[in-house]
């Protein structure tokens, strides 16, 4: 049975269609690579996800949590889909500990102590237990995003998103995240991810989406797809990222 | 029948009635933050209705003089049957012009939050108040501190107004002083630097804050 199964999905901003009719499921274990071009739909498709964008028509279910054409229990989705974004949204007025402890004390009410235990172990996870008193300001970009996704592993989510997470920092701080990312893959970590990094989503990723105009136009393992692509739109947009 | 008023007793009169202007700012200035805070949450709020009144509300003190709004306040009330005395009047109406003003800028304060800050808190399933209460208002509150205590400046100075309802006041008394020992520009000298050693700490204060605020998180 699949963790996360989109049906029929529809999104409209205004009189612009950018989804058309989604259709995508996702096993517990899976870690899908959402590529396309800009204006594509991945982000809104990811957004969908856990409700940050609303849903026109068509069916979201994430690990039994329903939404009919929009409509359902958002907090309960979102207790199951954490996400990490591009620009990291650390809440610059707490410290990392703070940041990790909060949804879990006010959201679940685990007592302090307790979220303390489960802060320390998340910051231990992504390699940043030292950095439990220092606020977002004092740490690198590549610490704050590490950060950012102790704080959405910390709820216990069933899937991660991660939109476009490394496309903020400065080069030499990617590889620190994509490690972290990379051993949450093989811990069993249920991914789903909008990435400009090609070579991580084909190493990483076992299933690869392209988004066209609103639709998947094309999907499959990563190694095939990038292969041996079969619409002349993928070739051509494998053809401008690597020439890029 | 002459009295005979030194520099002293003008001094004297001045000071004594520069405490009215100063509890009567106080007074303004924490009730119309009382006021402000209410009418700011009903004018974020998602309820349309909520928008619109207290949006209003704001327009209406912010586009009329502060002057009829006291008028209003003083003459509207004892046409209803309502006697109030100068010192109600002049409080309510402050307290209505400064909490239109501060809820008009702590929204501004709130709006400067970042978007993602909304976003990052409603993915870690916090309701809105939660929200509200352990993400945007710590910041907007940091946000804020420079342009409130700015703005007490506008305050103090307003209360000057509530002089021609007749409350005796810093003003009002130095009219009355002026008119007694005909030396309007010594007795209104003094009134200005009256409001002056009010008003420019307030300036000094909300400057330290401004640039205390600006380098910290």
């Amino acid at each position: 049975m699949s963790l996360v199964k989109i049906a029929g999905l529809h999104k409209h901003f205004g009189t612009n269609h950018v989804l058309k009719g989604i259709d995508l499921e996702v096993a517990s274990g899976d870690v899908v690579a959402l590529i396309g071009r800009s204006g594509s739909g991945k982000s809104t498709l990811l957004r969908t996800v856990n409700g940050l964008e609303t849903i026109d028509k068509g069916e979201l279910v994430v690990d039994g949590t329903a939404l009919h054409d929009g409509r359902g229990d958002l907090r309960a989705l979102r207790q199951k889909v954490g996400m990490v974004f591009q620009q990291f949204n650390l809440f610059p007025h707490l410290t990392a500990g703070q940041n990790v402890m909060l949804a879990p004390t006010v959201v679940k009410g685990t007592a302090k102590a307790e979220a303390e235990d489960i802060a320390k172990e998340v910051l231990l996870k992504v390699g940043l237990s030292d950095k439990f008193d220092s606020y977002p300001d004092q740490l690198s970009g590549g610490q704050q995003q590490r950060v950012a996704i102790a704080r959405a592993l910390a709820m216990r989510p069933k899937v991660l998103l991660c939109d476009e997470i490394t496309s903020a920092l400065d080069p030499e701080l990617v590889s620190e995240v994509l490690a972290v990312v990379r051993q949450l893959a093989t811990e069993g970590m249920t991914l789903i991810m909008v990435t400009h990094e090609m070579r991580f989503a084909r190493e990483v990723g076992n299933k690869l989406i392209f988004m066209h105009h609103g639709r998947i136009h094309e999907s499959g393992d990563p190694k095939t797809v990038f292969a041996e692509p079969q619409t002349p739109e993928l070739a051509n947009f494998i053809g401008a990222v690597q020439s890029a | 029948m002459f009295v005979q008023f030194s520099t002293w007793d003008i001094v004297r009169n001045l000071l004594d009635a520069g405490k009215w202007t100063l509890a009567l700012s106080l007074i303004a200035f924490v009730l119309g933050g009382i006021v402000g805070l209410a009418i700011l949450f009903a004018r974020i709020a998602s309820n349309r209705v909520l928008q619109a009144a207290t949006k209003a509300y704001i327009e209406v003190f912010q586009g009329t003089p502060l002057l009829m709004q006291l008028f209003i306040v003083f003459f509207g009330l004892s046409l209803a049957g309502i006697d109030v005395s100068p010192w109600l009047a002049a409080a309510a109406g402050l307290t209505l012009f400064t909490s239109a003003y501060l809820a008009e800028i702590w929204r501004g304060c709130v709006e400067a939050v970042p978007k993602g800050q909304w976003e990052a808190s409603a993915t870690l399933a916090l309701t809105y108040p939660q929200q509200m209460r352990h993400v945007i208002l710590p910041q907007a509150l940091r946000i804020a501190i420079a342009p409130t205590v700015g703005f007490s400046v506008q305050v103090v100075k307003g209360t000057a107004v509530t002089s021609i309802i007749g409350f005796a006041e810093l003003t009002k008394t130095g009219s009355m002083l002026a008119n007694a020992t005909f030396e309007p520009f010594l007795v209104f000298g003094l009134v200005a630097a009256g409001y002056f050693a009010l008003c420019y700490p307030l300036s000094l204060y909300a400057k330290s804050l401004e640039r205390k605020f600006h380098v910290a998180r």
